[in-house]
């Protein structure tokens, strides 16, 4: 074999010989029940198939709850709350999240790959990103369960009561860490209810719940559409609601819970700038805008979905971008040197494919990959870009929630803010210069809960995240996320 | 900055080597490189999983991309002996199995080196310009070029004068490049940043950019004799660098990492960095090389693996 044979072997433009993350490590159950007062149960909602988007299989059936398995669950929560949880120590309550803690990284393994499964992932971001965060937040809280006195929420601060929480499908275990660690280390006792088409990773979490000996009702876990959503998020019995997912659905919440006594916290969705200046270390800009828009095929609402390029670099930084695009490597989640993996759902792919088409009617220009083969079964979409982007498009507007790029240009500082602003979301922003007093100047201008300087998408269960406007209120992470479990 | 510039270098090149203020301006005005980012992505791309079809190939043709090397004061022509004949044959039981690229020696071994590498495709490459730390006046460096060219090197290992470069004397590291380059005659011409030293990626980038300008064939990390030699995230700085350089000026340029190479998996890696970063033109010992002693061993331990099922341990090696 001589050297020049590379373009047959696994380093040529077909990339590298398979890789794949056995799926059995998953210990994927034919079928799934909800999880409430500390047992497996059946639904009164019937049953739905959770598929797997690479392949659009049937990967298990799960029980659906019905309003009476809400109600169920929210009394089991109660109950919990009035007799173990609620008068518990904190101290103890640190207990148990730090045996949750460690069984999810006894159990990564089989949590990634039943994540990548569920949710079209790639194993590689499931297994380095996913589960450790998921487990490091149950860390995280767990050393503020017995310091609630000391976190700044005045020297009693007391649990709500009953939480109930509603996560999206993009983050399946990662957004139940986020949701479920606060609550508990508060010490309040939770419902929460997974996403319609990724309802897997958070039951296996309720199996660990379950393995690390929580006291039954403390946590309930539940399965079903926006009809089970909306039972929870209504219900009587719920103290405290908490919501991740669309702004349309966050709206609804808002309204639905308006004139209660029940405290809410939302975070919605974004459409964030990604902002490079002539002076940025254009390398790591590049890398920067890909993973803020390409990590987890852009379904991320803190997504670098608009690129404002300063016009005086533009050219080049697209060029640079593009070679690098050409790069990343779409197909199975489960191949470990998979970079983009399938989108979640069929409804997902047709509203991402309706809104890159739109934008071309409307004088965009689009480019992905020429060398970007798309697998015949599954929910695919090309890592896309879109120039001529004008502010007004759609396009620059709407949350895509997907693997597609906006890219618009600015000429000076303030224009960036300007433009930067332009849109009632405000998540995030990220803003890639070499000049430590502009990093400062514009993260005072900016209208964003979080704003990253010289990287993007990096999360930590120290720091608070969340948003501004339409984009949600409340805050999760850090101290702050213990607030929204509080009443001082 | 007086010396003339190198006569192959096109337009665009001969514009910014014009002068120490040109000079100085070109390698100022060089994106940043962050600290942060460059480590991140070099994390990424170590957590490649090369199997099967990939492996294979990529054993092979990191065996053909070694520097067999040994630089040590104790080295006798015994040693270099046996060194060459394993460099010729590094795998006695497979034929198949490539040879390395080339040997790495201090200049007074070469000409014993040439004797036993006649006929065969293994380079002799020579250490010189007072190697490891260059340390002696330029006649006395261009001296010893010229010695090791005389005795026959195919390639020199030329080091950068990191207390100029330090000081800011970018035109005169720029002028010793192309000194040596003109002693170098034939032989191709390798420069050592020595990064560990260097310390920043900037100015592992602004080096590179330096001894490329200067008519560099190869940019080489290390001498293997500093702590840290070559790091993932280094190797990541210097392939965008030859990348950038072949896109603007034409020019296809070389990448060598040496020190503390001593693992497949860790090769496998560099040749995803390699494939990904500046691509896969550069998937050829032509341009790119690992400046190793132990990694070769590893190497064929991993090759004997694949082609027997079994792991057969060092006993089935060679020693050098």
């Amino acid at each position: 074999m001589t050297v020049q044979d590379h373009t047959r072997h696994g380093y040529g433009p077909d990339g590298y010989a398979p890789a794949p993350q056995a799926r059995s490590v998953a210990r994927l159950r034919p079928s799934y029940g909800l999880f409430v007062d500390g047992r497996f149960v059946s639904g009164g909602g019937g049953q739905m198939d959770s598929i797997n988007p690479a392949d659009e299989t049937v990967l298990a059936t799960v029980e659906v709850a019905s309003a009476d398995d809400v109600d169920r669950a929210v009394r089991a929560a109660r109950r919990a709350y009035d007799e173990v949880w609620g008068p518990m120590p904190g101290r103890e309550r640190a207990k148990y999240l730090y045996r949750i803690a460690r069984l999810i990284q006894e159990r990564s393994r089989e949590l990634a790959v039943l994540e990548s499964l569920d949710n079209g992932k790639p194993i590689r971001e499931s297994r380095d990103v996913d589960i450790p965060l998921a487990a490091a937040h149950f860390f995280y809280y767990a050393g503020w369960a017995d310091k609630l006195p000391y976190a700044g929420f005045g020297s009693a601060p007391r649990p709500y009561g009953v939480a109930g929480q509603v996560i999206p499908w993009n983050f399946p275990l990662l957004m139940a860490a986020w949701k479920l660690a606060p609550a508990l280390a508060a010490g309040n006792t939770t419902v929460l209810k997974s996403a319609e088409t990724t309802p897997l990773s958070a039951l296996a979490l309720a199996d660990i719940i379950a393995q690390a000996d929580l006291p039954s009702g403390v946590v309930n876990i539940i399965s079903g559409g926006p009809a089970a959503g909306q039972a929870l998020v209504g219900h009587p019995g719920v103290d405290k609601v908490a919501f991740t997912g669309s702004t349309e659905v966050g709206k609804q919440i808002a309204r639905e819970v308006a004139g209660s006594a029940k405290k809410v916290t939302l975070e919605l969705g974004g459409k964030a700038a990604n902002i490079v200046f002539d002076d940025a270390p254009t390398e790591q800009a590049v890398e920067g805008i890909v993973n803020g828009i390409y990590f987890n095929q852009g379904h991320v609402c803190c997504a670098g979905s608009r690129l404002l390029v300063q016009e005086s670099v533009a050219e080049e930084v697209l060029e640079a971008l593009r070679r690098r695009i050409s790069t990343l490597r779409l197909g199975d989640p489960l191949d470990k040197n998979t970079d983009i993996g399938a989108i979640n759902s069929a409804a997902q792919l047709r509203r991402i494919t309706e809104l890159t088409d739109f934008a071309e009617t409307e004088g965009a220009t689009r480019w992905s990959p020429p060398s970007c083969q798309l697998p015949a079964t599954g929910y695919w979409f090309a890592p896309t870009v879109l120039t001529d982007v004008a502010p007004a498009h759609r396009v620059a507007r709407e949350e895509v929630f997907g693997p597609v790029l906006s890219v618009l240009t600015f000429r000076t500082p303030e224009e960036a803010v300007a433009k930067a602003n332009d849109t009632p979301y405000g998540l995030s922003a990220g803003v890639w210069t070499e000049k430590g007093s502009r990093i400062l100047w514009m993260s005072q201008r900016l209208r964003a809960g979080v704003v990253w300087a010289n990287t993007f998408n990096r999360f930590d269960p120290t720091s608070p995240f969340g948003g501004y406007g339409e984009s949600g209120y409340g805050r999760e992470g850090g101290r702050h996320g213990l607030g929204a479990y509080l009443a001082s | 900055m007086t010396v003339t510039r190198p006569a192959a270098h096109p337009g665009v090149i001969a514009d910014v080597t014009s002068g120490e203020v040109a000079l100085r301006a070109f390698l100022r005005g060089l994106p940043g490189v962050d600290q942060v980012g460059t480590e991140q992505r070099a994390a990424a791309l170590w957590s490649r999983s090369i199997k099967g079809e990939s492996k294979a190939w990529g054993l092979d043709t990191a065996v053909a991309m070694v520097d067999l090397t040994t630089l040590e004061g104790n080295d006798t022509p015994g040693k270099v002996a046996s060194l060459c004949a394993k460099a010729r044959r590094p795998d006695p039981a497979d034929p198949d199995c490539p040879s390395v690229a080339a040997v790495c020696l201090y200049p007074d071994l070469i000409a014993g080196a040439v004797r036993q590498l006649r006929g065969t495709k293994v380079a002799v490459a020579s250490v010189a310009t007072a190697f490891p730390s260059g340390r002696a006046s330029l006649a006395t460096r261009l001296a010893d070029v010229r010695e090791a060219v005389a005795a026959g090197a195919d390639e020199i290992d030329m080091v950068i004068d990191r207390g100029a470069f330090l000081a800011g004397r970018y035109g005169q590291v720029f002028d010793d490049i192309v000194a040596v380059r003109r002693e170098c005659g034939e032989a191709h011409l390798k420069v050592i940043l020595e990064t560990g030293e260097l310390a920043t990626y900037d100015n592992v980038a602004r080096a590179s950019w330096l001894a490329l300008l200067a008519g560099a064939d190869f940019i080489k990390t290390s001498t293997g004799k500093v702590s840290p030699a070559a790091t993932p995230p280094v190797a990541v700085t210097m392939l965008s660098v030859v990348r950038d350089f072949a896109a603007r000026t034409g020019i296809l340029r070389g990448v060598k990492v040496a020190g503390g190479i001593r693992s497949s998996k860790d090769a496998l890696r560099y040749l995803v960095a390699v494939r990904e970063v500046a691509g896969e033109r550069w998937l050829s010992p032509a341009l790119f090389r690992f400046g190793a002693s132990s990694l070769l061993n590893d190497l064929l331990m991993q090759r004997m693996k694949l082609r027997t099922g079994a792991y057969s341990g060092p006993r089935y090696v060679t020693v050098d």
